[in-house]
């Protein structure tokens, strides 16, 4: 830590002296900014850090002292010989109040100097909240704090009985009951303020994929309203797609988050499964979709222009890439037992082959009709050249209603991959592998609604 | 015989004066590991090709518009496949496999290289 290495050179020797206790005595000064695993050496139990000042242990500056190290320490005040039984984050300290304001002497080097010279705890214990609360790993944060609980009830209270001199040095145990009361209500405090900033933005990011599909639909009433009312088949087959499209989208994000609550609330397979076939049977409903738009509609569906401009970049015939989607897919599946690894690679292989394979053939599409409208011909404005050109025509026409059969196979292609995958994992990777999949597009079409959006000079 | 090798790496065969059309795409259809019929102009025949040629297999491809009794296999085919879309078809050791979605299809379930394999068009 930075800090206490800014600590180890300021100018309060005082301290360090003293912390030779911390430390193993050797060289307290050159000690460098590895954490507490340091703390692991320390066999000598509990030491007043600072026998001149007054160290103010007074409740209320302690209990302000939120950090999780507070509570790793709290709860696990032992008499006798130091042990970290716990990573870098925290330390099980012997069991002092003195120790445990110690190490937060430990981390907090700057100030330092500044409180410990008034002998007041207040400033650099809050500070040090402010600090490890940025600094800490929630997750950790939290096991390490159920370990900590664990481990504080196996100790049950504190083990006043074998060290007599430090009852005598640092109060007695009535209030170190009452800072392990404490320390235990700023622990729970803690908790219900991550549980309400992870509920927070759960719902921001509701809100957020709310938004975009309320400006997406906008957007296409709006473009609507732009081409005016037409009465072509073409227009309203457009329209009724993106408008069924739009529906569709809606209701998938309602599966996702059933699927999502489900599986972080570890709901068992036999329910997972029906979620995950929902989810599934819902896919071959965009594609029932689909199917009935490329008919009526196969340019709109070719163009992308119910997709959002940043999906609409990468799209692939109409849709997205299996090949790509498995790679999206990637390391969330693990773990994967070695046939089903295989299965992975084997369909990400295939994937790509065929959409390979379809792509030439679109390439083959193109060029035969480059060929057939740049044939010589000069213009429909003599009689020959006129059956000629109405010819090439029908010719280019026939070409063009093959476009329909491509997109079509693109279509089959991308739910077979999908179907496929779902047979290669378990309940459980599909379920993840469908999260995956979901952010992935939703955020794709965030970043659109953000680009949209910016600020323009 | 007389073989015609064409830039697709594959052979065209000239196709022999049978009867019955079925009984000669049946015929032809087990004289090679991989047959398609396909038509010169059709693209998505020319995916079908591709895809094959990209897994490593030879096809034996017989276009039907180069052939002069080929509109009468065209149209058994039509009858086998029950589409209107006679082309392309795919034989896998004799049988029938299907049109482009099917291969696909079979492709992407994982069946598709195991038929190759067994029908000597692909080794490991």
């Amino acid at each position: 830590m930075q800090s206490f290495k800014a600590a180890a050179t300021t100018t309060n020797p005082d301290m360090f002296c003293h912390s030779s206790i911390f430390l193993r005595g050797d060289d307290c000064n050159s000690r460098h900014q590895t954490r507490f695993p340091d703390l692991g050496e320390l066999d000598h139990p509990a030491v007043a850090f600072h026998h001149d000042d007054a160290v103010d242990l007074s409740p209320s500056s302690i209990f302000s002292l939120k950090s999780s190290n507070v509570a790793a320490v709290a709860n696990n005040l032992h008499y006798g010989a130091l042990n970290t039984s716990f990573g870098s984050t925290e330390i099980v300290s012997s069991g002092t109040g003195c120790s445990n304001t110690g190490q937060f002497m430990y981390q907090k080097g700057p100030t330092f100097g500044a409180s410990l010279g008034n002998g007041h705890l207040e400033n650099w214990a809050d500070s040090s909240l402010a600090d490890k609360s940025q600094q800490t790993d929630t997750s950790t944060d939290v096991d390490t704090e159920y370990k900590n609980q664990l481990h504080g009830v196996q100790h049950g209270p504190l083990k006043v009985d074998s060290v007599d001199q430090s009852k005598s040095k640092c109060g007695d145990v009535k209030m170190l009951r009452r800072l392990a009361q404490n320390r235990e209500a700023a622990k729970k405090s803690r908790l219900r303020k991550k549980v309400a900033y992870v509920q927070q933005l759960e719902n921001s990011r509701l809100r957020l994929t709310e938004l975009e599909q309320e400006l997406q639909r906008v957007r296409q009433q709006g473009c609507f309203v732009r081409t005016g009312l037409s009465d072509s088949v073409m227009g309203n087959a457009a329209l009724a797609f993106d408008l069924e499209y739009g529906g569709w989208l809606d209701e998938h994000q309602r599966l996702i988050n059933d699927l999502r609550s489900a599986v972080n609330s570890h709901m068992g397979d036999n329910e997972l499964c029906i979620l995950v076939g929902g989810v599934m049977a819902h896919y071959d409903e965009v594609f029932r979709l689909k199917s009935i738009g490329t008919k009526a509609d196969v340019f709109h569906m070719l163009s992308g222009m119910w997709k959002t401009p940043a999906e609409r970049c990468f799209m692939w015939l109409g849709g997205f890439r299996s090949s790509e989607l498995l790679k999206i897919l990637g390391n969330h599946l693990e773990p994967l037992t070695d046939q089903q690894l295989m299965g992975i690679c084997n369909l990400q292989q295939s994937s790509q082959q065929a959409e390979d394979a379809l792509s030439q053939g679109m390439e083959a599409l193109q060029q035969s009709l480059v060929d057939t409208l740049s044939s010589a011909c000069l213009g429909p404005t003599t009689s020959g050249n006129v059956a000629d050109y109405m010819g090439q025509m029908a010719i280019a026409m026939g070409k063009l209603a093959t476009l329909e059969n491509f997109l079509h196979q693109a279509d089959l292609l991308r739910q077979q991959t999908l179907q496929q995958m779902h047979r290669i994992l378990t309940t459980r990777q599909a379920a993840r592998a469908l999260l995956v999949i979901s952010d992935y597009t939703s955020r794709l079409r965030a970043l659109s609604s953000l680009w949209l959006a910016r600020p323009r000079n | 015989m007389h073989y015609q090798v064409d830039s697709w790496g594959y052979y065209m065969p000239r196709m022999s004066m049978g009867s019955d059309p079925m009984e000669r795409v049946a015929k032809l259809a087990s004289e090679s590991a991989v047959v398609i019929f396909s038509l010169s102009s059709c693209c998505m025949c020319h995916a079908v090709k591709r895809l094959f040629c990209g897994l490593g297999v030879n096809p034996t491809v017989y276009e039907l518009d180069q052939d002069p009794r080929g509109k009468d296999l065209e149209a058994a085919l039509m009858r086998l496949l029950g589409n209107s879309q006679a082309v392309p078809v795919v034989f896998i050791g004799g049988k029938l496999i299907g049109a482009m979605d099917r291969v696909m299809a079979s492709h992407i379930n994982g069946t598709l290289v195991p038929l190759l394999k067994e029908a000597g068009a692909l080794w490991l």
